[in-house]
């Protein structure tokens, strides 16, 4: 067995581990930790057939930016998560007879020898010299390039959607409003009061000095 | 080297497993969320599997417009799953009837 096919193992053991771990994990926080660690091995994964560019997309983008995003969402949320667990139990047994199922299914087609999926036994190892990310920018700016924008829209959609849910203002907030400093009168701000120069003198002096 | 339908076998070992997680958790929406990624990461295992193996680097274009995507729709995802928190106190699935006639 030679060490890629070693590694190939040993990482996709990881990674299917992790994802158990991921759908039965107590705690959300633990399930994103481990889905963390199933990241990771995917990208060591791709990086055995050379994916160079996309496994470290993946760890840049998923474990760095959506995965703390979902670990703030859980931390943030008081949610009382035993009572989410109700009926795991119960699920078991469907849940794996078709997860079973699927599993099977798919194995049958895909990995077996029939159906020609298993003909390929080695890509083609990419010459010396060769970058990943140069041919991938090479094929987004030119082939792609249209899709590339569409993605560019979809983004700004998706920051717009995400700030316009969550947004809310609050009520006791202090901020300043110019165009109300502006408006501002004198009459607005300043009363004058009409005031007695002198104090009608007291009528109380007779006890005095008695 | 390791052969093709190694990666094949292992993206559909994945997609069942989450496929079986979302039927597990089925009140928790936060790992029905983080299911469905796992099931966008078997796929782009695919993706990336064909595209080495037919040397056509299409492939990995595909499974970087796929990244975008998967990153959006989480994105606005947990923004409504927050907003839910809001409104009702709870992200159990079944609260979620409102919309019932």
């Amino acid at each position: 067995m030679n060490l890629q096919l070693a590694a190939f193992y040993v990482s996709a053991a990881i990674l299917l581990f992790a994802a158990l771990r991921v759908i039965t994990a107590r705690n959300p926080v633990h399930a994103a930790l481990w889905l963390v660690l199933a990241f990771f091995t995917a990208a060591a994964l791709w990086l055995l057939i050379y994916a160079e560019f996309l496994a470290v997309t993946l760890v840049l983008v998923y474990v760095g930016a959506v995965m703390v995003l979902f670990l703030f969402v859980v931390m943030m949320l008081d949610i009382n998560f035993e009572k989410l667990r109700e009926g795991f139990w119960r699920h078991l047994p469907l849940a794996g007879g078709i997860g079973l199922l699927m599993a099977v299914e798919m194995v049958l087609v895909v990995g077996s020898r029939q159906f020609g999926a298993g003909s390929a036994p080695s890509g083609p190892q990419p010459p010396a010299g060769y970058s990943n990310t140069k041919e991938l920018g090479r094929l987004i700016y030119t082939d792609y390039v249209f899709p590339f924008e569409l993605a560019a829209v979809i983004l700004l959609v998706a920051i717009v959607a995400a700030i316009a849910l969550t947004l809310r203002s609050r009520k006791q907030t202090r901020y300043q409003d110019p165009a109300e400093q502006l408006a501002a009168t004198k009459a607005g701000r300043l009363r004058i009061v009409k005031v007695a120069a002198e104090r009608p003198a007291p009528a109380a002096a007779k006890g005095e000095g008695e | 080297m390791i052969p093709l339908n190694h990666y094949l076998v292992l993206g559909a070992l994945l997609f069942a497993i989450s496929v079986a997680g979302i039927f597990l958790n089925r009140k928790n929406l936060i790992v029905i969320l983080m299911a469905i990624e796992l099931m966008l990461l078997s796929v782009n295992m695919n993706f990336i599997a064909f595209s080495h193996y037919l040397g056509d680097p299409g492939g990995q274009v595909f499974v970087f417009f796929i990244l975008t995507v998967a990153a959006a729709e989480s994105a606005i995802g947990l923004a409504i799953l927050v907003t839910l928190f809001r409104n009702l106190k709870s992200i159990d699935v079944e609260d979620l009837g409102s919309l019932k006639g």
